[in-house]
């Protein structure tokens, strides 16, 4: 008798709750656009927010609604890009490519104001009577940068500088706005020159704090073939509109400042000055 | 019913026998959600409406089902039904009315379900409310109280430790302990804290 009543009971409440789910799954059902699982299941998944919505899924209905553009994800492959525009129906526009470049090529070159000994975290450090180095916009090397990459695109040089591997960088602009001095911004990865330096001083100045800082001589303006770059306010800054990459710039600074990577190998990146 | 046996239950659920800190249930969301303030809050509140809406059903259950057919060993089988179904429900409508508070629940509202304080709350409920199946007075309305006292507690539980663990992402953790070690540590240190209230006779 007892587990006749136990069975009964107990398929009694199963049946219950499961019509009554059956029939609130039907009043409370939300369509969803077939489309939207499926592109959200093409996309990266690193919820970076370089394309400036919420996540992935965000996204992804962004662009089944028309707001953004598929090319704005800038993880995804050409290939994933290829086939979300076929799942939307859509022609593929492109934009540039974009990689993060750092701005300082200081290091260990970069003199010292005082010892620090606190919390090993860069914008606490910065916060420290402006940095432990003389320069006041020079790179502090205490690696915040490399923590919030998500895609581990940074490591630390010899030099005790973050070093950018571009094919691994997705220009997600986490860098950027992590870095309390500023110092990495997003440039176009087809042109490989790029100045690292953004110390305003006169080149006495700069020579004072730091051997590989900008020293304003203007080499490289009287260098460059295509007059893309010229030197505002004692920086050397290239107009990436006329820049050819040819690299005369890179081998005529005094200071080894303007740097270059050859396109596509990241491993040689480090010291082609 | 009693003001002061109420004034006893919150008591008890919040600081002595706190759900977290002194019953150990509910643990695995204490060490996955506590990183950061703002969803350990989150949870904690999705936690204390369910909690607080399945003591209400399972005391329902035990009164009007378990209790007349002397059936109350199927307690555990038939809370989980009814908590598992009742967290379903909820998600159906929320997804259809809340979109947003949807996708800021995320994960947290499917792992309630399986989540062991809140079929611990239902069956202290049977043990402590009720005499040879008969409820006592007011029982209903000390269900529902303990329901959202023991949410309060797990509120509690979750805001120490994650403003504790706030503030070690700028410690300097040796690097074996960094991670969920440290938060095993500071979980127990924390347990120990809140052994101390253990004297209190209520």
């Amino acid at each position: 008798m007892e587990i006749i009543i136990s069975i009964l009971s107990l398929s009694l409440l199963g049946i219950t709750f499961g019509v009554t789910l059956a029939f609130f799954a039907r009043i409370f059902h939300v369509k969803v656009d077939e489309r939207l699982e499926k592109i959200h299941s093409l996309l990266p998944g690193a919820n970076c927010g370089a394309c400036g919505a919420a996540g992935c899924f965000g996204f992804a209905e962004k662009i089944v609604s028309g707001e953004t553009l598929i090319d704005n994800c800038r993880v995804a492959s050409d290939d994933t890009k290829e086939a979300i525009a076929k799942i939307l129906g859509r022609s593929l526009k492109k934009t540039d490519k974009l990689v993060a470049r750092l701005h300082c090529c200081g290091g260990k070159n970069a003199k010292d104001k005082f010892v620090y000994h606190g919390i090993n975290d860069c914008s606490i450090a910065h916060l420290v009577l402006g940095g432990f180095k003389q320069c006041p916009v020079g790179c502090l090397g205490l690696g915040s940068c490399l923590k919030v990459c998500p895609f581990g695109a940074l490591s630390m040089s010899s030099d005790n500088l973050p070093v950018v591997d571009i094919i691994k960088c997705k220009a997600c602009n986490k860098c950027v706005e992590t870095c309390p001095r500023k110092l990495f911004s997003l440039k176009p990865l087809a042109k490989t020159v790029w100045v690292a330096c953004c110390l305003h001083y006169s080149g006495k100045d700069t020579r004072a704090v730091c051997q590989t800082g900008c020293i304003a001589c203007k080499l490289c303006q009287k260098s460059c073939p295509t007059a893309a770059i010229n030197i505002i306010d004692n920086l050397a800054v290239i107009d990436y509109t006329k820049c050819t990459s040819c690299g005369a710039c890179v081998k005529i600074c005094p200071s080894k400042c303007i740097l270059q990577t050859k396109q596509n190998n990241s491993k040689s990146q480090e010291n082609i000055q | 019913m009693e003001i002061e046996y109420l004034l006893r239950i919150f008591i008890s659920s919040v600081f002595v026998n706190n759900v977290i800190l002194s019953r150990f249930l509910g643990l695995c969301s204490f060490i996955a959600i506590s990183k950061e303030i703002k969803p350990a809050v989150a949870m904690s509140f999705a936690v204390l409406f369910v909690i607080t809406m399945s003591s209400l059903i399972t005391w329902g259950i035990f009164r009007f089902l378990l209790a007349p057919f002397h059936i109350e060993y199927l307690r555990t089988i038939s809370f989980i039904l009814v908590i598992a179904t009742f967290v379903q429900l909820v998600e159906m409508v929320i997804r259809k009315f809340a979109p947003a508070l949807y996708r800021f629940f995320g994960i947290y509202l499917p792992l309630i379900t399986v989540n062991c304080a809140v079929l611990g709350v239902a069956v202290l409920n049977s043990e402590m409310f009720f005499q040879n199946g008969k409820p006592i007075s007011g029982s209903f309305v000390y269900s529902l109280f303990q329901g959202i006292c023991v949410g309060l507690g797990y509120l509690v539980a979750m805001v120490l430790m994650s403003s504790i663990r706030h503030r070690l992402e700028l410690a300097d953790v040796p690097k074996a302990f960094q991670g969920p070690a440290i938060g095993f540590i500071i979980a127990a240190i924390l347990s120990m804290a809140f052994l101390g209230f253990s004297g209190f006779r209520i």
